[in-house]
């Protein structure tokens, strides 16, 4: 169907009347046009069950950090902890309670708090566990959302729509893992350097590890699992012949409070 | 009957006048809290709920407490309520229109609010005390509007207003259960994680709900020319009496799960509450002046002689207010947060801005009830007349 500008304007107008949205619109004028911008990449990683094995046994303190760094940095956290800019700087206990994390390390006891003893080998004492979101597979945070402004997608992974988000900061409460921060100020002045290619946040919404969707999308893995050299294995559990699938066969692993019925998707080999 | 509202005495529009300035004082605070964000208060991530959702949740108590005088006139024919029920109705609009300013005043992004309508959630229990906060926030405008009304002109009440009272009592009972299973259903807090969250709310709710009442109900008899009465007020007193012994009965009933479970995720908050965990103990005092103060409250009201006399039933009443208050909206929010789910202590105390922000939400809140409250005491004192 083609139609010259006079007729667009008259149906656009004609359907604003009736109350149409924009969408609408499109679909009367240019149908499957908006459906089909969404299809995704030819090379995008998809999976049943995105799920990820972190090994402990090669993650030393200096890769744990290589992977929060890059991971806060592709992502635009902010750090209000080390400002440059001394007009902006931030007191301890405010950068401390603002800290916005996707993922960090944490000790044992308390990546798997009830699970330390006294007598617990010195080397996992030692041991920079790195924590993120767990992607549950039968997530609180997403039941408790009174919007749906986090959600789980059919593939496992437990995503924010920072634009519905209206900041009531349930799911903070509803998460076991301490995996969610809330942007308690504007955040961007506190960005070192922003990456272009990843949306900042406004104050006022939560935010969490996203298992990097978006770069699943172009065909890459997350990045931590990329700066990780090897600590991390990251894949679709619904493979049976997946490296995520062959390392949990081979090896013992934990999550974290597996008891409270979320069932985690991130395990760990200690 | 608004037109009661603009004409009072002297003392009236002074009252009216501090209350809107000190609500001045919180709404600048707010315009600044909005362009800041909420980083000026004192929460963080890990204690990201505070002062405001405590208060939104002591409140939703006092709301749901005119239940308590509702259902003795409505259900078994107990006249002599009939003088206070209006007072009861119109201090839940009051706590109700309390409860969704801190709301509110909470969000991020409150502009957002209206997601909440756009995009309804029905396994958000959240979604579910919007919808209970907001029905009965219009049930007693309608009842109490619709009766007094009636009351002035000497009709009986319109027929259709029957079913809505009969409603409004176990919808009172609805908003507290709902209020305590947005904290009673989250995995990963021990403090919260207890069936026994929701029959606490309640009877601390019918304990400091009618104890204001009272307090509001002296004040009423001391400054206008309508007696709320002798025999309502002990009646209120008796349902106190045992609403607070109840209460403490179930808060050592939790206790005693808790400690000879041994189980720590729910034994480190009430730890931290009342011995402080790790040096970390800011609420200590306080926690046992609302223990203590609360049981000796309850002792005193179990005595007649006590209750019989005003002045002392007054200062009773203040007492379980206060420590009712002190329970709810300063230990129980904290107390979940407390430690975190790592095991890590982050305390947490309201900031100056966040304390006035709160001020001033409980004096929009007081506005209205001094207003519906002139309402209300000049029909009855035209009617005596």
């Amino acid at each position: 169907m083609s139609i010259d500008r006079r007729e667009f304007i008259r149906i656009a107008g004609l359907s604003t009347l009736l109350g149409l949205g924009g969408k609408t619109v499109w679909e009367l004028l240019a149908p499957g046009q908006v459906e089909a911008q969404l299809m995704p990449k030819a090379n995008a990683l998809a999976a049943k069950r995105w799920a990820m094995v972190v090994d402990m046994r090669k993650l030393d303190e200096a890769t744990a950090k290589k992977c929060v760094d890059i991971c806060h940095k592709v992502h635009n956290v902010p750090d209000f902890a080390n400002v440059k800019d001394p007009k902006l700087a931030v007191p301890p206990a405010e950068a401390n309670r603002w800290q916005i994390k996707w993922i960090w390390t944490e000790h044992y006891h308390n990546a798997f708090p009830g699970q330390e003893h006294e007598y617990v080998q010195e080397r996992v004492k030692a041991m920079p566990f790195l924590l993120l979101c767990n992607q549950c597979e039968n997530p609180p945070c997403v039941r408790v959302c009174p919007t749906q402004a986090t959600f789980r997608r059919p593939d496992g992974i437990v995503l924010m729509d920072m634009h519905r988000c209206i900041g009531c900061r349930y799911c903070m409460a509803g998460c076991p893992y301490g995996s969610r921060s809330f942007n308690w100020r504007d955040p961007r002045p506190f960005i070192k350097e922003e990456n272009p290619a990843y949306p900042t946040r406004e104050k006022g919404v939560v935010e969490k590890c996203d298992f990097c969707a978006e770069r699943l999308a172009k065909g890459q893995m997350p990045a931590c699992v990329e700066a990780a050299g090897g600590g991390l294995t990251f894949g679709d559990l619904g493979d049976a012949k997946s490296k995520v699938r062959e390392t949990l066969k081979a090896n013992f692993t934990i999550r974290r409070k597996p008891e409270l019925g979320s069932n985690p998707q991130v395990y760990y080999i200690v | 009957m608004l037109e009661k509202a603009l004409v009072g005495s002297k003392r009236y529009y002074i009252l009216l006048g501090i209350l809107a300035a000190i609500f001045g004082v919180g709404f600048l605070l707010y315009l600044r809290q909005l362009t800041f964000g909420l980083g000026i208060t004192g929460l963080g991530r890990d204690v990201s709920w505070g002062f405001y959702i405590a208060q939104f949740t002591y409140l939703v108590g006092v709301a749901a407490s005119a239940v308590m005088v509702v259902l003795p006139y409505y259900l078994h024919n107990y006249k002599a309520f009939g003088r206070v029920t209006i007072l009861g109705e119109f201090l839940a609009v009051a706590a109700v229109s309390m409860c969704l300013l801190f709301i509110i005043v909470d969000l991020g992004r409150p502009d957002r609010a209206l997601n909440v309508l756009l995009y309804p959630t029905p396994n958000s229990v959240l979604f579910w005390d919007m919808v209970v906060l907001n029905g009965y926030l219009l049930l007693n405008i309608f009842i109490g509007w619709n009766v007094l009304e009636a009351e002035r002109n000497e009709v009986a009440p319109p027929g259709w207003i029957k079913p809505l009272i009969y409603i409004s009592i176990p919808w009172a009972v609805s908003i507290h259960t709902v209020t305590a299973f947005l904290y009673a259903g989250l995995p990963g807090r021990g403090f919260w994680l207890t069936a026994v969250m929701a029959p606490r709310f309640l009877s601390s709710a019918f304990c400091s709900g009618p104890a204001l009442l009272v307090l509001l109900c002296l004040l009423v008899r001391k400054y206008t020319k309508f007696d709320p009465g002798k025999e309502q007020i002990q009646t209120l007193a008796k349902i106190i009496t045992y609403a607070v012994i109840i209460n403490i009965f179930l808060f050592f009933c939790e206790i005693f799960t808790v400690f000879y479970s041994q189980i720590p995720e729910h034994m480190q908050h009430f730890i931290y509450l009342f011995f402080g965990l790790h040096g970390h103990g800011k609420l200590v005092p306080f926690m046992w002046f609302s223990l203590l103060g609360m049981i000796a409250a309850a002792l005193l009201l179990v005595n007649p002689n006590n209750r019989a006399d005003e002045k002392k039933l007054a200062v009773l009443c203040g007492m379980v207010v206060v420590t009712t208050w002190i329970d709810k909206g300063m230990g129980l929010i904290s107390g979940g947060f407390v430690p975190n789910p790592l095991d890590k202590i982050t305390e947490y105390w309201p900031t100056v801005p966040e304390a006035f922000i709160t001020l001033g939400v409980w004096a929009a809140g007081f506005l209205i009830l001094t207003i519906l409250y002139k309402v209300a005491v000049s029909i009855k004192e035209e009617i005596r007349a």
